[in-house]
């Protein structure tokens, strides 16, 4: 009786171990998660690892990771010192972090009488979302759209209602541009927003900003880009009036990728830059520093290396903008630190 | 039983076998079965509850009662109050209720008493449908339909009431709002009103019917004066079943509620639930306080079905006086 016990645990052990050294478990944000899909199936097909990706938030990213549930966590926003002290103090090692793509955020807006795309200053954005910038024709809008008639009608804002990723890249824009949001309202995945409606998820607020005239929100560039939405361009630290593209975002990154840090943990919102657009970031994959399983390690750091190769080309044909050259040359280097 | 009776005390096994024998025959594994099932939902809820009260623990510690009774909500600053959730679980859940239950009654009193049984039949299926359609598919079709359609009905009657309109109606309406939120749930809860009610109002006695028409009431006053009060107690039931869907519900109601943590008078604007804020904030909850908080709502939503449980189980014993008994 025992010994068969023992022999039928052995097998178990030996069937899971197969399956492990081909299977990697990972999970966090949504926004990455057309390109991620995309990368996990072509890079299984050529190599028989098998990536499980669970979207389901940032957030959800840095908790299974911190916990050691998964094998790799996926993040829209780089760890704060806080996070990585926790990390360091919970799994007795650090965490690397990995630049994937890069990703915007889009004021889109509901105006049956503008056509063109509406300029935005800084100025308005952070108005409209503290709620001082009430109607359409306030002087700050007026003023950068000259020759525009713009409505004088109440100014609906609509806002993610769940914590995400791409909030927080709008709110770490409106700390960077306005002391007055980061003191009253400050960066964070869910917000106490000072106005607005709350939509749920990209397409919650898409479709409230579609049926709500006068209505304003932001949304991720690849859902305005495929919904073809009204959306707006914003004026950047070179002040020119910039729309949202992968040319644009990619510019964006150009600026940071001379001054990267080592640990790639760079907000890019409001860079410096010709045409670069102010309302991009990075979104990162985080791995632990020491991985035991060598059939895991092997699996995780080549699946890297052919993410910042082969995988960079698939990229722009689901409208996310692929890395910078230096950013690619510098993280190549920082696999070898997955000991 | 038959057997214990042919077969004489002599023929039977001694000491243990004979009492195995008792135990496997019938009456004490039954009870033993039941009693261990009915143990094991209590045993399932204490947990659940003892889950809650451990995990909420540190935001039960920084704000004590005030986390009921504050409405602050920032996850930046680490400021948590549940009242605005609170009461727009509250609003929305009764609302639903006032919309569905005289339509639920009056629907399940037409099949159970005037419809002919062969389309009494059909429509109860088709209900029972309508109770299985997930609820996501139900908040789309709220965002997709029912906030447009009453984007086009609201205005009229908000203007309808002039400059001055009453406290509930007031303020800008943007489509999500409490109103849209009470709509979807009283569609979500009606189904099972009106299930529940037609099978206990069928279950009430022909005899009762046909005494009442016997001494010459009319076919509606022996529905209305003898039936219903007869199955008033199941009706209840059924209404509490609802009640207990809509104060849990969150997918459909967190698509049309409009998120936003504010206490408002008025139906037109928008309002939070408690399990909405749960299910849209805890994936990325970091930290140690925020999640704390998030299932102390949890735990706040689980006293909040239990009073209001309690509230209508005394409302049957001060209604159901004496006829019902």
């Amino acid at each position: 009786m025992k010994q068969l016990r023992n022999v039928l645990a052995g097998l178990g052990m030996v069937v899971l171990g197969a399956f492990a050294q081909n299977l990697i478990n990972g999970g966090g944000a949504t926004f990455p998660y057309p390109v991620y899909s995309k990368w996990f199936n072509e890079y299984g097909k050529k190599t028989g690892v098998m990536i499980n990706y669970q979207s389901k938030g940032s957030g959800f990213g840095v908790q299974q990771i911190t916990a050691g549930t998964v094998d790799f966590g996926a993040s829209d926003y780089a760890l704060t010192d806080m996070q990585l002290k926790d990390f360091r103090d919970k799994r007795g090692m650090a965490v690397l972090e990995f630049p994937t793509v890069l990703g915007a955020d889009v004021p889109a807006y509901n105006l049956k009488s503008v056509t063109a795309p509406l300029n935005f200053t800084p100025e308005a954005l952070a108005g409209i979302f503290l709620g001082k910038i009430t109607k359409w024709n306030d002087p700050e809008l007026t003023k950068a759209n000259p020759g525009v008639n713009l409505p004088k009608t109440d100014i609906v804002v609509v806002h993610r209602a769940e914590g995400s990723g791409t909030t927080f890249i709008w709110v770490d824009y409106l700390s960077k541009i306005s002391k007055e949001w980061e003191t009253k309202v400050g960066r964070g995945a869910s917000v106490a927003w000072p106005v607005g409606l709350g939509g749920q998820g990209n397409e919650g607020v898409a479709g409230q900003i579609k049926q709500t005239p006068n209505s304003i929100g932001y949304v991720e560039l690849t859902y305005v880009l495929q919904n073809k939405m009204q959306m707006g361009k914003v004026k950047n630290l070179n002040g020119e009036f910039v729309e949202a593209s992968l040319a644009s975002v990619t510019a964006a990154a150009a600026g940071a990728a001379k001054t990267m840090p080592d640990d790639f943990r760079v907000s890019i919102t409001n860079a410096p830059g010709k045409g670069a657009y102010p309302i991009s970031s990075f979104t990162w994959l985080l791995v632990p520093e020491k991985i035991s399983d060598p059939g895991k390690k092997k699996a995780i750091t080549d699946f890297l290396n052919w993410m910042l190769k082969d995988g960079q080309t698939m990229t722009s044909a689901l409208s996310y903008a692929p890395l910078p050259k230096e950013v690619v040359a510098k993280e190549q280097k920082a696999i070898a630190r997955i000991k | 039983m038959a057997s214990a009776v042919t077969i004489p005390p002599t023929a039977r096994p001694k000491g243990r076998a004979s009492f195995l024998s008792r135990v496997f025959s019938g009456d004490s594994m039954a009870q033993a079965l039941a009693l261990s099932c009915a143990t094991l939902i209590l045993v399932i809820t204490a947990l659940l509850v003892g889950e809650l009260w451990v995990h909420s623990a540190l935001a039960r510690e920084k704000f004590g009662l005030r986390f009921l009774i504050t409405s602050v909500w920032n996850p930046v600053t680490g400021e948590f109050g549940a009242l605005p959730f609170i009461y727009g679980t509250v609003v929305t859940s009764v609302l639903a209720l006032l919309l569905a239950v005289p339509f639920g009654v009056g629907a399940a009193i037409f099949l159970a008493e005037l419809a002919p049984p062969k389309l009494s039949d059909a429509m109860t299926f088709l209900i029972e449908l309508l109770a299985a359609v997930p609820s996501v598919i139900i908040g789309l079709i709220g965002i997709l339909v029912l906030v447009p359609m009453l984007l086009i009905v609201v205005p009229p009657i908000k203007d309808a009431f002039g400059d001055h309109p009453p406290f509930f109606f007031s303020g800008p309406f943007y489509g999500p709002s409490l109103l849209a939120a009470g709509f979807v749930l009283a569609v979500m809860i009606a189904p099972f009103i009106i299930s529940v009610s037609r099978e206990v109002l069928l279950a009430v006695p022909r005899d009762m019917r046909e005494a009442a028409l016997a001494l010459g009431a009319t076919r509606w006053e022996t529905t209305w004066q003898v039936v219903v009060p007869f199955a008033r107690r199941g009706v209840l039931g059924s209404v509490f079943l609802a009640l207990a869907r809509a104060l849990g519900e969150t997918m459909a109601v967190t698509m049309v509620v409009g998120n936003t943590p504010k206490i408002a008078t008025s139906l037109l604007s928008q309002g939070y639930s408690m399990a909405s804020v749960i299910a849209n904030e805890f994936s990325e909850a970091i930290g140690n306080l925020y999640p704390s908080a998030l299932i102390e709502v949890g735990l706040a939503l689980f006293g909040l079905t239990i009073v209001l449980n309690a509230l209508a189980r005394l409302l049957i014993v001060a209604t159901s006086g004496q006829e019902a008994k």
